[in-house]
């Protein structure tokens, strides 16, 4: 029974959806809606196991002293901030009554813009960091494939900038198609575009495979047993 | 001068209905009919000679031929007014600088403007037509002078449809998607072998287990940031489920930080079960699976932090993935961990291979607990995958190849194939 009625919802719900794409007449025109709305709800609902989760892990964290609990006593406070100011809406010009929690001048709107944002900013900083050490073991020339990737990439890069411009500039205009700028190009527009719809292609028809599967109940994994 | 002479056309009928009465003087009524007899003989013939020109200088001719039929395949409220273009209408700079679109309850109006369409066009679609109640429509054709009015077109009813055939080619695929995996389900379990071809990523994920388990330390599952309406989420937690009964089989320790809290529960759920079914279910620790926020990167730096500070042996990233991939999977090797990852988010997988040990390609990741389960029923729809991977694949050489030829030839009946071809894939796919 705890998984019979989990893949009863799921087949019906989902060949219900299926065959209300086919048919544009009311009620299976906003059948898709109406299930946005209803996952919204679950969503909301299961957010308070979520928050209620994080208070209890890093609660306990702090309480218990356990390595690294000053961090755990930030989110803590972070998240009970956060709560609080926008929950109370504090210094919104609007008060409580006020329908936007993120009203210009509000203490929710501050702490967003200039705490939470810029935290935020900082990770994504990092990103450049990752690309260039992730490149460097990429681009080393260990074998054939790896060579041609290494010579790909350097055109690419150099075909981005000024560089590739000023590179290849002296070549004559019948020989336009051998400039950096050029070649990168065709790289992107051509060799990397059919690759790309290549893949595009094999997870679209692996999605449709795999909604099936659930959907005619063949894949049970995500109920735990096979 | 026009509104006052006798009408030619349609055109002028219905400017004349609109034009206003000048007051005339009842006993000048009788000298006035002698002049416009007089005038007449002259006059109208010069009229008629306007009208085959065009109607006014600057002004072009009406559109002809209005067709007004409820939109098909559509959910109603919708009437589509198709038109001919007057001659003058040469498209955008030209004299018809648009045509406006007017619509009434009855036919002898009044007409209400409802929308315009750019010179160039013949076609508009009244979305806000109320289903079962009759409309009439007309049609002007703007421009520097007066405007050229068409007929008058009506009763037309907008009415919402039971099927959208616009939708054929989805149809098409998704039944012969479904009739092929079914084929091959029934022919596995009949006995029938299939070839699958060996995911190294897949294939390591017991080594990757037993590698954790020898050094003690634990194995980190990331199910993406995406909830559990995303596919790749459920292809990921699915893998979860035949990842976690690996590792309660190997008694190691599995630890899921999540960014959806729908996704915690269902990964508590799921790895519930799997250490049920691995016959551990007292090894199943709740906590191990937990959510840190929604947010993308505060994800990331809790991940992270967990990563930098426990250092698990083995790394999954399994899911959708956007730009904290590369970050992910970079502290990952830092760490010396050995990595699975996969998605099917295109942009994503190049940073994966660089950074990862095994990446599972996009279809991979939802062929991947097919694999994995071993089971007949979910070996045959990745075969019926495979089948339709092939059709995609004949479909594109045929229609590649019979468009060319169409084109060379200009032979109709290649023309219509490469037209059918392109049609069946256009919009089925995206």
């Amino acid at each position: 029974m705890r998984q019979t009625i989990p893949l009863l919802i799921t087949g019906i719900v989902g060949a219900v959806l299926v065959v209300a794409y086919f048919i544009p007449h009311p009620p299976f025109d906003s059948l898709r809606e109406e299930f946005a709305i209803f996952f919204d709800i679950i969503a909301a609902i299961a957010f308070i196991l979520g928050g209620g989760n994080l208070i209890k892990m890093h609660g306990n964290r702090v309480s218990r002293r356990k390595e690294g609990w000053v961090y755990s006593l930030v989110t803590v406070v972070g998240f009970l901030a956060m709560l609080a100011v926008g929950l109370t809406k504090l210094g919104n010009p609007g008060g409580i009554k006020d329908s936007s929690v993120t009203a210009a001048g509000s203490y929710f709107d501050w702490l967003y813009q200039y705490v939470f944002r810029p935290c935020g900013a900082t990770m994504f900083a990092m990103l450049a960091f990752y690309v260039a050490s992730a490149s460097f073991r990429a681009f080393r020339a260990k074998n054939a494939e790896a060579t041609l990737l290494l010579v790909v990439a350097f055109i690419i890069l150099l075909g981005r900038t000024f560089v590739g411009t000023l590179a290849t500039a002296w070549l004559p205009a019948e020989l336009h198609f051998l400039t950096v700028p050029y070649l990168a190009e065709k790289i992107m527009t051509v060799l990397n575009f059919a690759g790309n719809r290549a893949i595009m292609i094999g997870i679209a028809l692996g999605i449709i495979s795999t909604s099936l599967k659930v959907i005619i109940g063949i894949d049970r994994s995500y109920l735990g047993g096979d | 001068m026009v509104l006052t002479a006798k009408p030619l056309s349609p055109l002028h009928c219905d400017l004349e209905s609109h034009a206003t009465p000048q007051p005339r003087p009842s006993h000048l009524r009788s000298s006035l009919q002698l002049a416009l007899i007089a005038l007449a003989l002259v006059w109208v013939p010069a009229v008629a000679a306007v009208d085959e020109a065009g109607p006014a200088a600057g002004a072009p001719a009406p559109p002809t031929n209005l067709v007004a039929r409820d939109t098909p395949s559509d959910r109603g409220e919708s009437i589509t007014i198709a038109w001919t273009r007057p001659p003058e209408d040469t498209g955008p700079g030209g004299p018809v600088t648009g045509y406006r679109i007017l619509r009434a309850a009855a036919p002898d109006g009044p007409f209400e403007p409802i929308g315009q369409a750019s010179p160039g066009r013949s076609q508009y679609a009244d979305r806000d037509a109320r289903d079962g109640v009759d409309f009439y429509y007309r049609v002007e054709a703007l421009s520097a002078g007066a405007p050229a009015a068409s007929a008058i077109v009506g009763p037309v009813q907008a009415r919402p449809q039971w099927l959208n055939t616009n939708q054929w080619n989805v149809f098409v695929i998704l039944a012969l998607l479904l009739g092929f995996n079914l084929y091959f389900i029934e022919h596995i379990k009949k006995g029938g072998k299939p070839y699958i071809r060996q995911i190294a990523g897949l294939e390591a994920v017991a080594e990757a287990v037993g590698r954790a388990t020898e050094m003690g330390r634990p194995i980190l599952f990331v199910p993406g940031i995406q909830d559990m309406n995303d596919i790749q989420t459920v292809a990921g937690v699915t893998l979860l489920g035949h990842i976690a009964r690996t590792v309660a089989e190997y008694d190691s320790r599995l630890v899921v930080p999540t960014s959806r809290s729908l996704v915690m529960t269902t990964a508590r759920e799921t790895v519930k079960e799997a250490y049920l079914a691995a016959g551990r279910p007292e090894s199943y620790d709740e906590n191990s699976i937990y959510y840190v926020t929604d947010e993308q990167f505060g994800y990331v730096a809790g991940v992270n932090g967990y990563m930098v500070r426990e250092k698990p042996a083995t790394c999954f990233y399994l899911g959708a993935f956007f730009a904290e991939s590369l970050i992910l999977a970079e502290t990952g090797n830092s760490i010396g961990a050995i990595q699975v990852a996969g998605t099917a988010q295109p942009a994503q997988l190049p940073f994966f291979v660089a950074a990862c040990d095994y990446t599972l390609i996009g279809e991979e990741l939802f062929a991947a607990s097919a694999y994995l389960s071993g089971e007949p029923k979910q070996l045959g729809s990745i075969k019926g995958q495979d089948v339709g991977k092939l059709l995609s694949i004949a479909s594109i050489v045929i229609g590649v190849l019979v468009l060319t030829a169409a084109a060379v030839t200009g032979w109709g009946p290649l023309v219509s194939i490469g037209h059918f071809v392109r049609e069946l894939w256009s919009t089925a796919l995206v």
